[in-house]
């Protein structure tokens, strides 16, 4: 069986962000990247059943974009993916989410995978749309935010997360695509002996003006802070005077404290 | 401008964020029709086209034939923008729809701005301007975003159906867990959130609920790592809560937590980070290390 992950580096979210010069995106000098969050519980899920399934099964983790993400890359590795593909782009964040769910399915067209997996969301750009449009634009089997996932003789089966705490459970066929929620498993953490197995691992890089065919279909014209609502109060100081204020707060605004 | 609405529709009821997504058109200015899997028994309170599916032919959850049906009507109406609401459903379908006309989709719209829609971004930190490049896009919306408008009178309804497998097969519902707290009768509620640490420090949030008098509640990491029960989770897939005093320990402020406590009637955060989201809906944020801050403040308020 052949199974693929693909993964997005992110910037860490407690992060100031500032805009780029253009002001369409966020500018990346001194921020720290790593995997998106929702991306580790898909990778995690790929190697539970890359393990469950043995010999004859093949996991290639694949991310796009700048050199940067070969960090993400190796943490997959090192984490129980067999290979790796960088599609090289220095200019990924300019392209929306159609061209880059285009370049995946590029790249996945005649080469027999079974089961995709991706995030059900990137942190920074959090569309939710890669993963769905890659199974539209291949014509696999499609669920999405999966909180449960098992597999057997070609069949997935999955829980869908839904409002409330309410599942669904769904079966499909492969060759399908599933996209992994939070909760859906415990990721782990790489191990030192993994990760130095992970260096001997193949990376194969492939420049992305070989699998990108896709125009734009959407432009982000800025990139800005919301909008302050105002109102509330911010304090800031020595932890002491910050007690002594909330305490006086709370008696004054609210009946919990008399 | 033409708007073709996707209304919601789960376990044999409407559900109301369909009435969200008139808000949305009417602050769009746009002629609406909508488009329902659902029952005749459940008929939205709207006097416009809607083009009604059965779910129980066409299934509550079955994307490839929803797909299907809203191409359909999509052909008859030709609208400007298809809008779903950014939930379950929606980031389901919406992609599905959008790659099989090949345009744009913007995702979970908070605004409107010069001819864009305006969208969150970097975990609700940041906002973008996107813009579909063609006239026509799928849009969804931001959950509690926009205003619950319901326009009033009986639908002119067209029914459609569609028909064969389906690529996936739904099974079921699976019922929520139960709880062994009701949060939502909660007049107190201190919660937990990834920025308090480790499961060590769990005590130290629970010490300042028990001193406060209030429940112990935390955000979705606090409960997926295993620190603190389900029970406990506030938010979209947790329990919805209006306290009195609602308490933000390390939590940022993602907006299916805000969507679960934005209600609450005073709201304290406490973060490290001046500009965690959650400081837009608290009226008092504290800019401090959670770990220093809790227990200083516990040791008073039990003094
Ligand atoms: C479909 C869906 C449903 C979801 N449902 C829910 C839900 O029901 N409930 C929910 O909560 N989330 C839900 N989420 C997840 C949500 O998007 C966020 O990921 C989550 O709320 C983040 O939790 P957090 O704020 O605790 O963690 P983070 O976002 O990681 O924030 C941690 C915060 O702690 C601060 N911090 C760190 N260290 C310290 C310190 N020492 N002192 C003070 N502050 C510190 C940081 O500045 C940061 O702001 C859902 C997501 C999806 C996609
Ligand atoms: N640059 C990328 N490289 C590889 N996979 C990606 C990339 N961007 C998005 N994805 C995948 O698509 C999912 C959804 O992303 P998005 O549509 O941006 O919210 C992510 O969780 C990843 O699994």
């Amino acid at each position: 069986m052949k199974l693929l992950v693909c993964i997005k580096q992110v910037p860490d979210l407690e992060s100031r962000f500032k805009p780029d010069a253009a002001g369409v995106w966020y500018n990346e000098t001194d921020l720290a990247f790593r995997m998106n969050e929702y991306d580790e519980y898909a990778v995690e899920q790929a190697v539970q059943l890359r393990e469950k399934l043995g010999e004859g099964t093949e996991l290639t983790v694949l991310s796009i974009g700048p050199d940067r993400v070969v960090e993400a890359i190796k943490k997959a590795l090192a984490m129980g993916c067999d290979n790796a593909v960088h599609i090289q782009d220095t200019a990924v964040s300019a392209k929306d989410p159609w061209q880059i769910a285009s370049i995946i399915s590029t790249y996945v067209q005649g080469k027999n995978f079974d089961l995709i997996f991706t995030g059900m969301q990137s942190q920074d750009r959090g569309s939710a749309q890669v993963g769905v449009t890659v199974a539209e634009q291949l014509g696999f089997a499609c669920t999405t935010t999966i909180v449960g996932f098992d597999y057997a003789d070609g069949t997935v089966t999955a829980k869908r997360e839904l409002e409330g705490g309410i599942k669904g459970v769904v079966k499909l066929k492969t060759p399908a695509l599933v996209t992994c929620q939070l909760g859906l498993n415990v990721p782990r953490y790489p191990t030192l002996p993994n990760i130095m197995k992970a260096k001997r691992k193949e990376i194969t890089a492939i420049p992305v003006a070989d699998l990108l065919t896709a125009d734009l279909l959407a432009t982000t014209t800025s990139f800005h802070p919301p909008a302050k609502k105002g109102g509330g109060i911010v304090l800031e100081g020595d932890v002491g005077e910050l007690v002594d204020k909330v305490i006086a707060i709370l008696k004054d605004k609210t009946a919990v404290l008399r | 401008m033409k708007t073709l609405l996707i209304g919601e529709y789960r376990e044999g009821k409407l559900l109301d964020s369909t009435y969200e997504l008139f808000g949305f058109a009417a602050q769009l200015g746009a002629d609406t029709a909508m488009l329902l899997v659902g029952s005749d028994a459940q008929l939205p309170a709207y006097g416009g086209t809607l083009y009604l599916a059965d779910a129980s032919v066409c299934g509550e959850y079955s994307p490839d034939l929803h797909k299907q049906l809203i191409l359909e009507a999509v052909q008859k109406e030709n609208p400007d923008y298809i809008v779903f609401v950014h939930s379950s459903y929606g980031w389901d379908l919406a992609p599905r729809v959008a790659a099989s006309l090949k345009v744009a989709q913007v995702s979970e719209i908070v605004g409107l701005v010069d001819g864009g829609f305006e969208v969150g971004c970097c975990n609700a930190k940041m906002r973008r301007t996107v813009k579909p490049a063609s006239g026509r896009g799928v849009l969804t919306i931001q959950a509690g975003a926009y205003p619950v408008l319901q326009p009033g009178g009986s639908p002119a309804v067209q029914k459609i159906t569609a028909a064969g497998g389906g690529s996936l097969e739904f099974v079921g519902y699976e019922a929520a867990e139960k709880k062994d707290v009701d949060l939502g009768k909660a007049e107190i509620i201190v919660s937990a959130g990834r920025g308090i640490g480790k499961k060590d420090n769990v005590p130290v949030i629970l010490a300042l609920a028990k001193a406060l008098g209030g429940e112990l509640g935390a955000s979705r990491p606090v409960v997926d790592a295993g620190w603190v029960e389900h029970s406990h989770q506030v938010g979209t897939t947790g329990q919805t809560v209006s306290p009195k005093l609602y308490v933000a320990c390390g939590i940022s402020g993602a907006i299916q937590h805000l969507a679960g406590m934005k209600k609450s009637d005073f709201i304290i955060a406490i973060n490290k980070d001046k500009d965690a989201p959650i400081g837009e809906i608290a009226d008092v944020l504290v800019v401090a290390d959670v770990m220093q801050f809790v227990p200083a403040l516990t040791a008073k308020v039990a003094r």
